[in-house]
This record gives structure tokens, sequence and C-alpha cells, in this order.
């Protein structure tokens, strides 16, 4: 037996299918057989009697189908039918297939991208276990709390098992060769216990390795870090390595899976926070108003609901209010999902998600309507392949039920292409890295829910556009079709297929408009005022403390940098400050009128970020300096304390329409400091913020030991900065540095902005592609439809412009209605797009005209080709056809 | 041809019944011996037989098997099995009743009612 032939048989006994069949098929020929036989013996030929046999038997095909649904259980076989006689009928008409196909691929892919962002940031709990109860505190806008109010948090809250706290910070690593920076979770003794993490080798930190400040030199790697750094080398366990020129140990190595408690920041390493002093060179992680851990988190006890852990929180906040009301705050307490860090970070994802989700959908959508109306002029067109095969006594479901597999051959097809493409998207956005200096990932693989949730969608969309052409085969007369031929008369009045083009236009001219909003959001965002100018600017980040500077000497060292740097040809100004603005990270501060005695938060004049910088920030920075001076090197520890402040501060501080420059106000440890200079208002922690307060103090005056120089230079950047370098190197060998322009530093910033642009203008362009397919199907099918109509026009002498308004004035009106609507809903939508995208006008009016030139370009190149045809008829050509 | 009968819905069970109670046939014969038994007088497509003859079968009326023909032609073969037989008696009981009282109204008197 053949290979061939033992599946078959094979295939036969599981499916039952050819075994019946052929015993049909057989019953029947035999039938006919014995018929022809008796016809044979009264006197006809063999070939005449058969015949006359098969005449007079009727439509064996019918019967035979209906003996097979008298049999039941052939649902297989009938299905397996219309497949292969589905698939043939669209390797016929390729073009239709293809641009069907990739249009749904288009549509189910930008879906199952979406989606998948969704799931794995949004509903895909964080891998540890027991995530579901696992909690965060947000103390305010964020998780920021201060290590000794998160003391009294874990050993007085009733809800919680253990309350674990980590912070964010970077070392200087140096395993023997070549030091590197690493980034390290500063965790609490108790951070694995709380969350049930089991060591992969070696142990983890305990609390009971924390005996107070600096007391717990030890290290966990992460497993990423441990196999590209260490290669999966088991004997660096129990191996003392420099951590900020301090001796650390190695005593484990966290398992693959576990990576932090943040979705999209993978430490390298994780430290005990005890050691705080160690590795960022600063000793206030006693100061209770100083917040130096990120996020505090636990499990909440079984039973215990959020509501009555927000409640027992706020009872603890009430004591340490009532306890130490000069430094706690009076902000309520919430429980959040820690993994994207609460609704700080996680609020803006979902926000931006479930937008792109409902575009999506709406991308969706239109290609159905698209592939709707496509299918219905296909339908029109097979009118007289349906009569026929009604006359022949086809039943109507089974006619349906053709042309219903024709949809979902399509509608997988192309999902299964969607799907594909957008795994590999995913992946690649996977293994992406935003920004080279932080170890942001946005871990986005696909699992079984994005699949699941492709096919459905294909399903779906699948039933959706199969259905538009039902009502017209239930409405079709064979008898009138094949009397009349297809050309039939074109009604007049209004038809699914009209609607469905409206609506699919007004999704695209919605998708067209957003697109176009949130590009203009980013150009005016890139163009608008930030308080300083990054261009021919460099940061240089001096790692002080990775190199065992300690308080006391950076201050000093701080000095000799800035007058070496000064020295390096080409430098116009340079600066120190202790963090630039637009950075990702902010300090903030209280402070107060000098009139105010009782130094409460609740007192304050503002709540206003403070920077501490050098002399001739201003200048290095490019902000411009309104009134007074600037800091020089004698606002020292002997002077009087001074500030400069931002006009807002000013405002706030001394109400608008005075002179500030000389008045004094005091800052949040009481110290009062006189206001010496005025600058401009600028962006300090992200670029959608509203105008906030800024305070400027001099760097002698309140010491920092964070380092970051601002260098202005016209010359190349690359050859400064190697400049700077070198000079930086021969002060001190070890010293780690970090240089790039500022405009690359504010990638970081622009980071969401250009994400959401990226996306929507995407968004965009696929929905102009729809369009111009939906348009182009509708004013194509019009022309061939009518073409005859057309030919006799011309023949007649009908001028061109008539021709055109016959052919294509009912497309045109169509996309006119669809494009206004979805202008309108376009201009609602970006009221949503606003919260998003920075300075996304609704009632911009370059964009209400780019969109409506937009929509009457796409119009007009997707009406070119039938336009073109309409009016090239050869009236003689058509005439002689049919 | 013209005086040939239609068939009433239904009825074309009734008559394969028959038919086969009468011993196991093929389709054709089924055919044959309907015409046989009614003299020609009723008219039925050929082809419509057998979508009749597999719903008896699935109902368990008819068994079927294969066989060869008298000409020596392959052939599947129906006969009755007992639930078959026992359909065919209330059947043919219900056609009785049926027609009498149909033909009964139809030759009814005006001095009878």
């Amino acid at each position: 037996m053949s290979i061939r032939a033992c599946f078959h048989s094979l295939a036969s006994k599981f499916l039952r299918r050819d075994h019946t069949a052929d015993d049909i098929r057989e019953e029947l020929q035999e039938h006919i057989a014995l018929r022809a036989d008796d016809l044979e013996r009264s006197g006809l030929t063999r070939a005449e009697a058969e015949r006359r046999a098969r005449i007079e038997f009727g439509p064996r095909d019918r019967y035979r189908e209906e003996c097979n649904e008298q049999l039941g259980g052939n649902f297989l076989e009938t299905t397996w039918h219309d497949i292969r006689y589905g698939a043939r009928v669209l390797r016929k008409s390729p073009a239709f297939t293809f641009v069907a196909i990739v249009t749904l691929a288009l549509a189910i892919g930008a879906n199952a991208l979406v989606f998948g962002v969704l799931n794995a940031l949004i509903l895909r709990p964080l891998n540890v276990p027991q995530a579901d109860s696992l909690y965060g505190i947000e103390h305010g806008i964020n998780g920021y709390e201060s290590y000794p109010n998160y003391l009294d948090l874990r050993d007085r809250n009733r809800t919680f098992d253990q309350l674990a706290a980590f912070t964010i910070d970077e070392v200087g690593l140096d395993a023997g060769k070549d030091p590197m920076r690493a980034w390290t979770y500063e965790v609490t003794g108790n951070y694995f216990d709380a969350l049930g993490i089991q060591p992969y080798l070696g142990r983890v930190i305990h609390a009971s390795d924390e005996h107070g400040t600096d007391s717990a030199p030890y290290i966990v790697l992460s497993h990423a870090f441990w196999h590209s750094h260490f290669h999966d080398d088991p004997s660096v366990v129990g191996r003392t390595v420099q951590l900020n020129r301090h001796p650390f140990t190695i005593v484990g190595i966290t398992p693959p899976e576990f990576q932090g408690t943040l979705l999209f920041f993978t430490p390298d390493m994780f430290v005990p926070i005890v050691d705080h002093r160690l590795l960022s060179g600063e000793g206030d992680l006693d100061v209770r108003r100083k917040d130096s851990v990120f996020e505090v988190l636990g499990h909440l006890k079984p039973g215990v609901t959020t509501a009555q852990a927000v409640s027992d929180l706020t009872s603890i906040g009430a004591f340490l209010l009532a306890t130490y009301p000069k430094d706690v705050p009076n902000i309520p307490f919430k429980v959040v999902r820690p993994a994207l860090y609460g609704n700080f970070i996680g609020a803006g994802v979902l926000a931006f998600v479930s937008g792109l989700l409902v575009l999506a959908a709406l991308i969706l959508l239109a290609s159905c309507a698209n592939l709707g109306s496509l299918f219905a002029a296909r339908a029109a067109d097979r009118a007289r392949e349906v009569a026929l095969r009604l006359a022949l006594g086809s039943s109507r479901a089974r006619i349906l039920r053709q042309l219903m597999t024709e949809a979902m051959l399509i509608s997988i097809a192309g999902g299964a292409v969607g799907l594909l493409a957008s795994i590999a998207l995913l992946r690649q956005l996977s293994v992406w890295q935003p920004f080279p200096r932080f170890p942001l990932r946005i871990p986005v693989s696909p699992d079984s829910k994005v699949y699941f949730v492709a096919l459905l969608l294909a399903l779906v969309s699948g039933i959706l556009f199969g259905i538009v052409p039902v009502r017209q085969v239930f409405l079709t007369s064979p008898y009138e079709v094949v009397k009349a031929g297809s050309t039939g008369v074109i009604g007049r009045r209004l038809t699914a297929r009209d609607i469905l083009l409206v609506v699919q236009i007004a999704i695209c001219a919605v998708l067209v408009t957003s697109s176009m909003v949130a590009v203009r959001g980013l150009v005016r965002s890139l163009h608008s005022s930030f308080g300083f100018q990054p261009d021919h600017a460099l940061i240089v980040d001096v790692q002080l403390g990775m190199a065992g500077y300690t308080s006391d000497s950076i201050s000093t060292t701080q000095r000799r940098l800035i007058d070496l740097i000064e020295t390096v040809p080409g430098v116009e100004s340079v600066a120190i400050t202790d963090l630039p603005p637009l950075n990702m990270d902010g300090h903030v501060s209280d402070v107060f009128t000098d009139a105010t005695t009782d130094l409460r938060p609740a007192n304050s004049a503002a709540t206003s970020y403070v920077f501490n910088v050098s002399p001739k920030y201003f200048e290095a920075a490019g902000t411009t300096l309104q009134s007074g001076r600037g800091f020089t090197w004698h606002d020292d520890q002997d002077a009087p304390r001074v500030a400069v402040v931002n006009r807002r501060l000013a405002n706030r501080l001394f109400g608008s329409g005075t002179n500030p420059v000389g008045k004094v106000f005091k800052l949040r440890d009481g110290t009062r400091a006189q206001v010496v200079g005025v600058v401009e208002d600028g962006k300090y922690l992200n670029l959608t913020e509203d105008q906030k307060p800024a305070l400027f103090l001099p760097l002698r005056q309140s010491p920092a030991s964070p380092t970051w120089m601002i260098v202005r230079s016209n010359r190349d950047p690359q050859h400064m900065a190697d400049a700077i370098r070198n000079t930086m190197h021969e002060m001190d060998q070890g010293l780690p540095v970090f240089i790039v322009t500022w405009n690359r530093q504010l990638e970081g910033v622009l980071f969401p902005m250009r994400m959401a642009t990226v996306s929507l203008g995407i968004l965009g362009l696929m929905g102009a592609m729809l369009s111009i397919t939906g348009i182009f199907g509708m004013a194509a099918y019009s022309v061939s439809q009518r073409l005859r109509e057309l030919g006799i026009r011309v023949a007649l002498g009908a001028r061109r412009e008539a021709v055109l308004q016959a052919a294509l004035g009912r497309a045109v009106r169509l996309l006119a209605i669809g494009s206004l609507a979805g202008l309108v809903l376009g201009i609602l939508a970006t009221r949503v797009l606003a919260s998003i995208v920075y300075q996304a006008l609704p009632r911009d009016p370059l964009v209400l005209a780019g969109a409506i030139v937009a929509m009457a370009l796409l119009g007009l190149i997707a009406t070119w080709f039938p336009a073109r045809r309409a009016l090239h008829v050869e009236p003689m050509m058509l005439l002689r056809e049919d | 041809m013209n005086d040939q009968a239609q068939l009433l819905p239904g009825t074309l069970d009734l008559l394969i019944l028959r038919a086969v109670s009468l011993g196991p046939l093929h389709g054709y014969g089924i055919l044959l011996r309907i015409g046989q038994i009614s003299g020609n007088a009723l008219l039925i497509e050929q082809g419509a037989l057998y979508p009749g003859l597999f719903r008896l079968v699935r109902q368990g009326l008819l068994k079927a098997s294969w066989g060869t023909s008298e000409n020596n032609r392959r052939a599947k073969f129906y006969e009755l099995t007992a639930a078959g037989r026992k359909r065919l008696r209330q059947e043919t009981d219900n056609w009785n009743r049926l027609a009498n009282a149909i033909s009964a109204a139809l030759t009814a008197r005006p001095e009878e009612v």
C-alpha cells in the first residue's frame, strides 16, 4: 500500500467521510446502470440508454447531498468541500484576496500588538508568588517615603503580612577588572522574605543581616547580570568585590524569573538599604523629612481588603502627623499595584494603552466595513452564479454557508499574518532599550492570551464582514437575475454598502485627525521654552561617590573640577548642579514666607523644585536672568544665605508686580534666605507639567554630592567630550565620567511623547490606507457596474464632467459626508488626546485644514483610476460585449 | 404520463416500507416494485427515492447491506427491521382510516347529511 493510500484509509477511518460518500455515489451510479440495462433491453443503444437513465434519475448531486444530510454527521465533509471551493474561488481573484488579507492583517496585527502591550504591562502580574495580594503604598502622588516613616509603617500596621521597601541607586562596581556602573535596588532586610523569593544560588538578604548603618556589606546579584558579567560562574558566591570602593561580599543569585518589583526597571543587583551611606555617599537615611525610600510594598494579610489597609495606613499617618508635625506632610495614603509604580506611571500607561486600544478597535471596525462592502460588491457581481446555483436546486443556507466560509478563510489568513507580524514586533519591543543609560525595558513578550485574542478578533471580524451580503443573497430571485443579467439597476436609495463606506471613512478621518494632532503636539513641545538652552551644551555626569569621595571632599573637588574644565579649549562656560532639569527626577521642598513662624507643611507658601547650583549655572544652562544677579564663589558658608527664584515662585512668595530682589523668605528648615535674582520660568520634571515654582541655592551654602556638570561650547560635541574626559582622568584616573549632549539626555523625558506620536502616526497612516482602499473599491465598483450606461452616454456625446458626475458623484458625496463626520468626531476625540499628548489643541486650525486636505487628497488618489476608466470608456467595445 | 398522480407528501416512506415488506430489494428494485403494485399510477422521480431510503435507515426502520443484483451488478439491498414492520402496520391503519374518511366525505350525498 502506498503511503498516500495509507493516509487515505486512515483519514477515512477517522472522518468516516470518504467511505459514506463513496457509498452513496456508488449506490446512485448502480441505480442508473440498472435502469440503463432495462432501457437497453427495450431496444435503445447503450449510450442512449445511459443518457435517458440519467435524465430520469433527476439532479444527482442534489440527491447525493440530501442523502448525506440524512446521514447526519457530514459537517466535516461539507466544510471541507466549502473550504476547497472557497480557496479555489479566492485563487481566481488574487488581487481581491491579497487586498482583503493585507487589510485584515494590518488591522488584526495592530490590535494584537496593542493588546500584547496591555496584557504585558497591565494585565499580567509581577513574577512573584501570590502577586494578587501584593500592593505598594502610595503617599501623595507617588510611592516616595522617608526611611523612618517606613519603619513606623512597618511596625505599626496590622493589615500587611510584612512591609518591605526599596530604593533605586547606581553604584560603581569593581570586580577586579574594568570598573563599571551597575543599577541596584537598595532593599530592606525583609524584602526577599516578604516577597517569598528563594535564592537561585547562595542565599538572599534577611532581616537578621541588618545591624544599623553600614552593617551589612552583602550583594545579591540578579540572574541576568550574573549571566552577562560573571558568565554563570558559581564561584562568585562568597567573593568580595568593591562597590564605590568599599568591600562588599556577593552572597547569592536571585532566580532568573525574578527581575525586581518594577516591571520596566530591572536591577543588576540587590544591596541592603542600611548601607545607603556607603552606596550613595549621603548619610541622611535616618532623616524623617528626606524621602529616601522609592516604594514601600508588601502582601496584604489574608482576608484584608484594600479599603481596610488604607484606613489602617491613614491612622498611622495621623499618628505620624501628630508626633512629627514639622517633618510629615498631611497627604493621603493609597494602596496600588506596584508593577508600574502605582498611579504615578501606571495611570498614564493605562490611559495611553486604552486610548490606543480604542483606536486599534476603530481600525478593525473600519477594515471590517471595508471588507464588508467589498464582499457585498463581490456578491452582487456573483449574482448570476448565485442565481444559477439556486435554480439548480441549491438551498440558500448552503450558499450562505459557502460565502461565510470564504469570509472565514480570509479572516483566518489575515489574522494569522497579522498575529505573526505583531509577535515579531512585540519580541523586538521586548529587547529594545530606549535609553542606553538606564535598564529600562518594555517586557511585552506575547503569550497565549494574545494568540487567543487575535484568533477571536479574526473570527468575529470574519463573521462581521461575512454577514454583510446575506440579505442580498436572500433577496436574489434566480429567474430575474438570469433573465436580466447582472448589470441590473443601480438603486438610487441608500444601501448598506453606502452606510458602511461612510462609517469607514468617518473612522479613518478620526484616525487621520488624531495622528495630526499628535504630531503637531510633538512639534510644538519640541519648540516650547524649557527655561534653558539644550543646544550646544554637554551634560557631564561625574560620579564622585562611586570613586570613593565622601561628602567632606566632594565640595572642594567640585570647585577643582570647574576650574579644570574651564581651561579646556573651546569651553565657553561650565557649572555644576546637583540635578539638571528634565532629568526624570526632581527634588521638592516647601518654602515659607518670612512672616510664617509655624513651619508645618500645611502653612507653606509653595512646594518648589530645588536645585543646588554652582556660580555661572544660569550662563551655562542658558537660563535668562530677568533681574538681580547669579551666584558667585563668595556665596559660601560665611556669607548670608541667598537664593535665586523663578518668576512663578517670586509671584507665589511676594505677589506679582513687586520686585522680589532683596526680599527674604524661609526655607523648610527655617533658614532665612535673601532673593538675589529672578530667572525665567521653565520645565523641571516633565514637559506636560503645569508651570511649577523653582528655587536655586548656591552649592557652597547647601552642598550636594550628585555632580552634574553643564558645559557650554560651540565646538564639535564628540571632540569636546573626549577633551573633557581626558582632562578629568588627569586629575583622577578612576573617576567614572559619562558625557552626552544635553539634547540626547532629554530624549528620556521626550520618550513617552515620542511613543505616543509614533503610535498615533502609524494608526493614522493605517487609517489613510484603509480609506484609500475603501473609496477605491467603492468607486471602481460603481464605475464597473455602470460601464455600459457610461458607454452609452459617451456615445451620445456626453461631456466629460457629466460622465464623471454620473460615474463618481455618489462616491464623492459619500466621501464628503464621511470625512465631515470623522472630522467632527476627531475634534471631540482630541480632547481625550490632549491629556496624553502635550499641547494637543483640539481646535488647532492647522490640524483642521491638514485633515481636510489629507482626506481630499486621499479621495483624489482613490478615485483617480476609476475616473480614468470612466473617461476612457470605448462605447463600441462595451456594446459589443455581453 | 398525464394520468399518473402526484405523490402526497409523506406517502413515499409508506410506499417504500410496503415495497420492501414483500422481500429484500435494491433501490431500483423498490421503484419497479412500487410501479408494479400501484399499477404504474404514481409519478416518482427516481433520485428522490434515495434521501427517503437513507432517512428510513437512520430511523432504524430499514437495514441495508451490499449484495449482487440479478444482472450481476453490485447493489445495496434493503430489508425491513422489526421496528419497520411495526411502523408499516401503524401507517397502513392510519392511511386506511384517512382514506376512508376522505372518500366517505367526498361521496356523501345531500340526503345523508
